[in-house]
C-alpha cells in the first residue's frame, strides 16, 4: 500500500528582507490511517511543514526543494485544477482561529455545503445534506437549526467543529490540523480532542496534528514527531517519545512540562532561545543550549540514529544510557 | 544570587548587538529615508520649489506682474522668455516660480494648521472617550456630510474672496479628516497594555499621554497629513481657478491656469504649464509621504 | 549599591498577621451599549461578588475558563478600571478611603501577558522600565532601571537602547518584571504573565519569578489557564466561573481532592500525560455560558452533573468544608440546609 505521507529531504526557505531556513532536510513518512503529533516550540518548522504540504507557501519567496509525495500523489508538482482538487480532496486543514477560517458572510449549512459541491459535482440539495451529516457527526446539537446560522453566532468551541465538519466533508485521505485547540478553553479543548480522535478512527483518515502541548500530543496521537529549528530531531510512538525520550531537548520539554514538578522546586529550564535560522544549520542546532553537548556536536550534524524500526533521534548520544536528571 | 540565563544563543542579541547603538528614533528615520532614492528625489523637488519660492525675489527674476502687448503668448523656447508668456505677454518662468510662493503657502499651511488642531482633538477625543468622544467625533461627522470641494467653496464663498480667507476654509476643511484619523489611532492605541502599565505606575493622563501617545499615534497622523498637502494644494488651486481664492493679477497657479484657459487652441503647451507645475509637486508630495510612511516604521 | 538597597517599597503596617490585599464583594459590570443613541442593551456580569485575601508573602493562584472574570479582577486590583461595587483593602487601607489610587498603585503592580502590546514600540527598554520611577520622582530612575533589568537577566549594557521589537518572547517579559518591579510594589499581579512563552522559556520564567518573590519579599498574584504553572508558583488556588469565586483552597487540598463538580471538571479536562491513561469521556459538555446573561442560582448548574432544583434557585454561599476549615466551596452539596437532595454528602468520588 502506498505511503500517505512521504516527505523526502525537504528544505524550505523563505527568501526576503530577511532570509530564513525555516525546514532543514525533513523526512517525514505515515502510513495510512495514522495520527502523527508534529510537536515543537514557535518557529520549530511545524506550521510551515503543514503548509508545504497543502501548497500554500508563496512561490515567489519561497524556495522549496525535496520530495513531497501525499498517497502516491506528487505535491509539488500540481498546479491550478489539479492543485483545487488534491486541496479540499485529498487533503484538507483545521486551523487555530475558527473565526478568522469561516467566512462570516456566509451560514455554516452554506460554506460546507459549497466545498462539497466543488469537489464531488452533486447538486445544492444533496450538498445541503452532506453538511447536515456531517454537522451531526462532529456531534453539534440540533444540527439541523445550525445549518442556517452564521458563524459568529456560533461558540468558539462550537465554530472548531463547524471547521472539522467543513474539512472532512469531502472525505480526505489526510487531515492537517495546526493548533486547533489552543485558543479553546481547557474544558472546550479536551472536547474537540476526543471528537477528532472519533472521527479519525470513523473515518479512517490519516492525520497530522501540530501542537506545542505535550499534552494534547499525547491525548490525541499514536507517533510523535518533534521538531526544532526546522529539524525533526526525534521520532517514535507517543508511548517511547513519553517513556523514553532520547534526545535531550524532548526531555527538557517533558521536564517543562511542569507536570509532577514538586512546588518551590528549581525548574529544569532549558537555557536561551532557539537560533533565528538565517543561516542554515551546520551542526546541531540545539548544541548551545544543550547540557550534554559535546564538541563533535558543535562540529557537524548529529547522525540519526535508529533505536528501533520507524524510531530516530537525530543526536550523537542518543546510544548512550540517559544520566540519572 | 540566582545565576539567571540570559538567552545566550538567542539571535536577535548576536554580536553585531553586543555593543549598545544609542541611535534614537529620529536618526534611525532619517537613516532609512536616506536610503530611498525615490523619496530623495521627491524631497529634492519639494526642497528646490520651497527654496525658490522663499527666495524669488534675490534670483534675480524679471517682474512677474510686468506684461507686455506685443509679446503675448509666445510659445515655449522663445529668446528672453523661455518658458513663454502668458496672455498679457508676461513671462511664464517668473510666474511660475512667484506662483510657487503663493501655492505652496496656501497648500501647506492650512494642513499644518489642521494638523495641530485635528491631532489635538482627536486625540483628546481617542483618550478621554465618552462623552468628550461623542462630542468631538459627531461635530466632525457633520462636516463629513460634505465633500471636501463644496465645503472650501461653501466657506471660501461665504467669507469672500482672498488669501486669509482661503486658508481659515482649507484648515476647516482639513480638520475633520485628520481628527477622525487621531481618533481612530488614539483608541487603538489607549486599549494596548502599556497605556494601562503606564497608567499603573501612578502617571496623570498627560503624562501618559505625552509619552506613550504622542509618540505612537503622531506619525501615522502625520503620514496622513502629509498625504493632504497635495489635496490641499489643488484646492487652493481650484478655488483661485473658480476666483473666489487669490485675486488676479498675482501669480498662482490655480489662477494662471483659469487665465490661461483661453488661450488652449492658440498655445496649448504654455497653458498646460502651471497644471505641470501642480501635478509634479502633488505627485512629489504623495511619493514623499508613502516615504515617510515606511521610514517611521520601526519595526523593519 | 545591590538591587535590593534601591527596593524601596511602602512600609508594612499592619504586621504579618493582616493580609497584604482583601477584597470583599467585588462587581463589575460592563455595559453593553448598541444602536444609534447607545442604550445600554445589556451587561457582561464579568466580575460579581468577589471576596479573597491574600497573605503577605503568599501566592495566589486565579483559574477558570474565558469570561470568568479573572483578568478583569486583576485590572480591578490595581485600579486600572473602577469598580461598581466592594471593598479592595490594600494591608489594612480601603481603597477610596484612607488609601488613594496612587498609593494603591505605590505598592501593587502588574505584568501582563507577553505580547507586543505590552510595551511601548517607541520607547528604549530603558526607557519603558524607567518610566514608572520617574513619574514617581524617584532618584537616578536610569540607574535603578539598570539595575532592575540585570537582575531579571537583561544585561543592561547590550539591551538598553533596544527596542521592544528586537527582543524575543522570553526576554519582553523580563522587561516586563523589571518594568514592574522598578516600582517597588509589594503585591504584583501576573496576568496570564508566561502563557504566550514556548515551554523552554516559561521555565526560565517561573524560575526568575521564584527568586525575585524571595528576594524582594513579594506577594503574587498569578493568574493563569495553566492548572501544572498554577499548581507550581501558588500556596492557593481560586477557581472562578462565570464571574464568581466557586472554590479556594491550599495547593495540595485543591490538588488532592476538587471540592465543586466545576473544578473536578477543569481538572480532568487537561491532557493526560500518559499515553495509557488517556482521557477517555470528556468532563463537561460544551462552552462556558455567556456572561453576558449567567444562569440565575448557582452559575454552573446548566453543566452540572449534580443539580437539583435549589441549584437553578438560590446561590450557594462560599463556605469551608467540615475537615478542611481552609479549604472554600460554594456548592450546595457541602451545605446541610440548603434544601439540595444530596446536602452535605459532597460530590460523589
Amino acid at each position: 500500500m502506498t505511503k500517505l505521507v512521504d516527505i523526502q529531504n525537504l528544505n524550505v526557505c523563505f527568501k526576503g528582507k530577511r532570509t530564513v531556513h525555516a525546514l532543514n532536510d525533513v523526512s517525514l513518512a505515515m502510513e495510512q490511517g495514522e495520527t502523527l503529533a508534529l510537536l515543537g516550540e514557535s518557529g520549530s518548522g511545524k506550521s510551515v511543514t503543514l503548509k508545504t504540504l497543502l501548497g500554500l507557501l508563496p512561490p515567489k519567496r519561497t524556495q522549496i526543494d525535496g520530495k513531497i509525495a501525499v498517497n502516491g500523489i506528487d505535491v509539488m508538482s500540481l498546479r491550478g485544477k489539479a492543485l483545487q482538487r488534491y486541496r479540499g480532496g485529498e487533503v484538507s486543514m483545521v486551523f487555530q482561529e475558527p473565526a478568522l477560517a469561516l467566512d462570516p458572510v456566509y451560514t455554516v449549512g452554506h460554506q460546507i455545503a459549497e466545498a462539497v459541491m466543488r469537489h464531488k459535482g452533486v447538486n445544492k440539495a444533496e450538498a445541503m445534506s452532506t453538511a447536515l451529516d456531517m454537522l451531526d457527526r462532529v456531534r453539534i446539537p440540533s444540527a439541523n437549526r445550525r445549518l442556517h446560522t452564521y458563524p459568529h453566532e456560533l461558540s468558539g468551541g462550537m465554530r472548531q467543529r463547524v471547521m472539522i465538519a467543513l474539512a472532512l466533508a469531502c472525505r480526505p485521505r489526510l487531515l492537517l490540523a495546526d493548533e486547533p485547540t489552543t485558543a479553546l478553553d481547557a474544558t472546550v479543548q479536551i472536547q474537540i480532542l476526543l471528537l477528532l480522535r472519533e472521527l479519525q478512527k470513523e473515518f479512517g483518515m490519516g492525520v497530522i496534528f501540530v501542537t506545542h502541548d505535550i499534552g494534547v500530543a499525547v491525548e490525541i496521537s499514536e507517533r510523535i514527531a518533534v521538531m526544532y529549528a526546522g529539524q525533526i530531531i526525534e521520532e517514535g510512538t507517543t508511548r517511547e517519545i513519553i517513556r523514553d525520550a532520547r534526545h535531550p531537548y524532548t526531555r527538557g520539554l517533558l521536564a517543562a512540562n511542569l507536570h509532577d514538578v514538586a512546588r518551590g522546586e528549581r525548574l529544569n529550564a532549558i537555557p536561551g532561545a532557539p537560533p533565528a535560522l538565517e543561516v542554515r544549520p551546520e551542526s546541531c542546532p540545539f548544541a548551545p543550549r544543550c547540557p550534554v553537548a559535546m564538541a563533535e556536536c558543535r562540529a557537524a550534524l548529529p547522525p540519526v540514529f535508529h533505536p528501533s524500526d520507524r524510531r530516530r533521534v537525530a543526536c550523537l548520544r542518543a546510544a548512550e544510557p540517559i544520566a540519572a536528571e | 544570587m540566582a545565576v539567571v540565563e540570559t538567552d545566550p544563543t538567542d539571535p536577535r542579541a548576536a554580536p553585531d548587538m553586543a555593543v549598545a547603538k544609542p541611535q534614537g528614533y529620529w536618526s534611525g528615520v532619517m537613516s532609512r529615508l536616506v536610503r530611498d532614492p525615490v523619496t530623495m528625489l521627491c524631497a529634492g523637488v519639494v526642497l528646490a520649489l520651497i527654496l525658490a519660492a522663499i527666495f524669488a525675489p534675490f534670483l534675480g527674476l524679471g517682474d512677474p506682474y510686468k506684461g507686455s502687448m506685443i509679446a503675448r503668448l509666445k510659445p515655449l523656447g522663445t529668446a528672453g522668455h523661455i518658458l513663454g508668456t502668458d496672455e498679457q505677454g508676461r513671462d511664464m518662468l517668473v510666474r511660475l516660480i512667484y506662483g510657487g510662493r503663493l501655492t505652496l503657502f496656501i497648500g501647506l499651511v492650512p494642513v499644518v494648521l489642521a494638523f495641530f488642531i485635528g491631532s489635538a482633538l482627536g486625540i483628546t477625543a481617542g483618550y478621554v472617550g465618552g462623552l468628550t468622544n461623542t462630542l468631538i467625533m459627531r461635530t466632525v461627522d457633520v462636516f463629513f456630510a460634505f465633500p471636501s470641494v463644496l465645503l472650501a467653496i461653501a466657506i471660501s464663498g461665504a467669507l469672500g474672496a482672498g488669501i486669509t480667507n482661503s486658508l481659515v476654509s482649507l484648515t476647516i476643511v482639513f480638520v475633520p479628516p485628520i481628527t477622525r484619523v487621531a481618533e481612530a489611532v488614539t483608541s487603538g492605541v489607549r486599549k494596548l497594555d502599556y497605556i494601562d502599565a503606564a497608567r499603573a505606575t501612578g502617571a496623570s493622563a498627560w503624562t501618559v499621554i505625552r509619552v506613550h501617545v504622542i509618540g505612537n499615534v503622531l506619525s501615522p497622523i502625520f503620514v496622513y497629513a502629509s498625504s493632504l498637502t497635495s489635496v490641499c494644494m489643488i484646492l487652493a488651486a481650484g478655488l483661485s481657478f473658480l476666483g473666489i481664492g487669490v485675486r488676479p493679477p498675482e501669480p498662482e497657479w490655480g489662477l494662471m491656469l483659469n487665465t490661461l484657459r483661453s488661450a488652449i487652441y492658440v498655445n496649448p503647451w504654455l497653458s498646460a504649464l502651471p497644471g505641470v507645475m501642480i501635478f509634479v509637486t502633488s505627485l512629489c508630495l504623495n511619493l514623499l509621504s508613502d516615504g515617510l510612511r515606511s521610514a517611521m516604521n520601526v519595526r523593519d | 549599591m545591590s538591587v535590593t538597597d534601591t527596593y524601596t517599597p511602602v512600609p508594612d503596617t499592619g504586621g504579618p498577621a493582616q493580609p497584604l490585599i482583601s477584597v470583599r464583594g467585588l462587581q463589575k459590570h460592563f455595559p453593553i451599549k448598541g444602536g444609534i443613541l447607545g442604550r445600554m442593551q445589556g451587561k457582561v456580569q464579568a466580575v460579581d461578588g468577589v471576596s479573597f485575601e491574600v497573605k503577605k508573602g503568599e501566592t495566589l493562584g486565579i483559574v477558570g475558563e474565558s469570561g470568568c472574570g479573572k483578568s478583569t479582577t486583576a485590572k480591578l486590583l490595581i485600579g486600572l478600571i473602577e469598580k461598581d461595587k466592594g471593598e479592595i483593602i490594600f494591608d489594612g487601607h480601603a481603597l477610596g478611603e484612607r488609601l488613594s489610587l496612587k498609593d494603591l498603585r505605590r505598592g501593587v503592580q502588574m505584568v501582563f501577558q507577553d505580547s507586543y502590546a505590552t510595551l511601548n514600540p517607541r520607547l528604549t527598554i530603558l526607557d519603558s522600565v524607567a518610566f514608572g520611577a520617574r513619574v514617581q520622582g524617584l532618584d537616578d530612575p536610569d540607574d535603578l532601571a539598570r539595575k532592575m533589568m540585570d537582575r531579571v537577566g537583561l544585561d543592561p549594557n547590550r539591551f538598553a537602547h533596544r527596542y521592544p521589537h528586537e527582543l524575543s518572547g522570553g526576554q519582553r517579559q523580563r522587561v516586563n518584571i523589571a518594568r514592574a518591579l522598578a516600582m517597588s510594589p509589594r503585591l504584583v499581579v501576573l496576568d496570564e504573565a508566561v502563557s504566550a512563552l514556548d515551554k523552554s522559556v516559561e521555565a526560565q520564567v517561573l524560575n526568575l519569578l521564584s527568586d525575585l518573590r524571595e528576594e524582594f519579599g513579594l506577594t503574587y498574584v498569578f493568574i493563569s489557564h495553566d492548572l501544572n504553572v498554577v499548581r507550581y508558583i501558588s500556596d492557593r488556588i481560586l477557581v472562578m466561573y462565570l464571574g464568581e469565586v466557586v472554590e479556594v483552597a491550599p495547593v495540595d487540598s485543591i490538588w488532592s481532592e476538587q471540592a465543586h463538580p466545576y473544578t473536578r471538571s477543569l481538572f480532568s479536562a487537561m491532557p493526560a500525560m500518559d499515553p495509557d491513561e488517556r482521557t477517555e469521556e470528556p468532563p463537561l459538555a460544551g462552552d462556558p455560558p455567556n456572561p453576558i446573561n449567567p444562569p440565575s442560582g448557582c452559575r454552573f448548574h446548566t453543566r452540572c452533573r449534580f443539580a437539583s432544583a435549589v441549584c437553578k434557585e438560590r446561590a450557594p454561599n462560599l463556605a469551608g468544608l467540615t475537615r478542611r476549615g481552609d479549604h472554600l466551596v460554594a456548592c450546595h452539596l457541602y451545605d446541610a440546609g440548603s434544601g439540595h437532595p444530596k446536602a452535605g454528602q459532597g460530590v460523589p468520588k
